[in-house]
């Protein structure tokens, strides 16, 4: 799926499910609408795997946010502290459909070079909202 | 007379350090832009404008999909914004002069001078890592204060 097509699918439902509320959502919302998008059943596991391994390059996604993040992760390369990402441990996490698909964007472009696709962000999202304290 | 002219190079080399710290401390008044603070000081300390050029800044953000080995990539609206703020408020008087190797802030002239006493070890120590991890030793990079009374230097 084309990923502008995606990111006014996104778009679309954030406004919906919160009218005027600007691009606020929900991370179930976000979930779905990748689910939806994906056209398949996203796998929390697939998604903890994703997220541990490296994909050809140096960096995994836990190079910065932790094997677990659940807490304060370290950016790989300044060192800058990171804010935890799984939305249980972070309320600002997953709740702004436009900025959660910069940051795939960027990320994925950096861990896999090249941007992931809906699956693989359900996937991912999935296994993040599996995170309790 | 060698004497004299050693404390003339001393007191001009205070003037001059001083001329940039008073500088620095002026300039560091100009709020952040929001927008940058949010989407710059994600992944490093929102560097002050004033730490470089003009031209080095216009070349950044021209290239933020290649930023020093990550994606920093925005939304064109989002990066001409931030972009022309960041040239309003870049370097002036002698730090403009020039533009450092690659717009790296931490090979300008100035701030190789500035850090010409710490070791490559202790740039290398866990807690600091790299150069351009100001906030490390400098409490007040956030905010754009690198006052000398303001440093700490991790262990």
């Amino acid at each position: 799926m084309n990923a502008r097509i995606l990111a006014a699918t996104l778009l679309v439902l954030a406004l919906g499910a919160s009218a005027g509320m600007a691009t606020a959502a929900t991370p179930a919302e976000l979930l779905s609408a990748y689910a939806r998008a994906s056209g398949a059943t996203p796998s929390a596991e697939r998604g903890r795997q994703l997220f541990g391994a490296t994909h050809g390059r140096e960096w995994s996604c836990s190079s910065c946010h932790g094997d677990r993040p659940t807490g304060t992760g370290r950016h790989a390369a300044t060192g800058k502290s990171i804010s935890p990402l799984a939305p249980a441990f972070n309320a600002q996490r997953f709740t702004e459909a436009a900025k959660v698909e910069k940051w795939f964007r960027r990320n994925c472009n950096d861990v896999m070079g090249r941007e992931c696709s809906a699956a693989e962000k359900a996937d991912v999202l999935a296994w993040l909202v599996t995170l309790k304290p | 007379m060698k004497r004299i002219v050693l404390g003339a190079l001393a007191a001009a080399l205070a003037a001059s350090a001083f001329a940039d710290g008073h500088e620095g401390k002026h300039r560091a008044r100009a709020p952040l832009l929001p927008q940058y603070a949010q989407e710059c000081g994600s992944c490093h300390v929102p560097y002050a404008p004033r730490l470089l050029p003009a031209a080095s800044w216009r070349d950044l953000v021209a290239r933020l999909e290649r930023h020093f080995g990550t994606d920093a990539s925005l939304d064109a609206a989002t990066a001409k914004a931030i972009g022309a703020w960041l040239e309003a408020n870049a370097a002036s008087g002698k730090r403009a002069a020039s533009a450092p190797p690659e717009n790296r802030i931490t090979r300008s002239a100035w701030f190789l001078h500035e850090h010409d006493e710490i070791a490559p070890a202790t740039w290398r120590r866990p807690a600091i890592k790299s150069a351009s991890n100001c906030a490390a030793c400098h409490a007040g990079a956030e905010q754009g204060v690198f006052d000398e009374h303001d440093i700490r230097i991790p262990r």
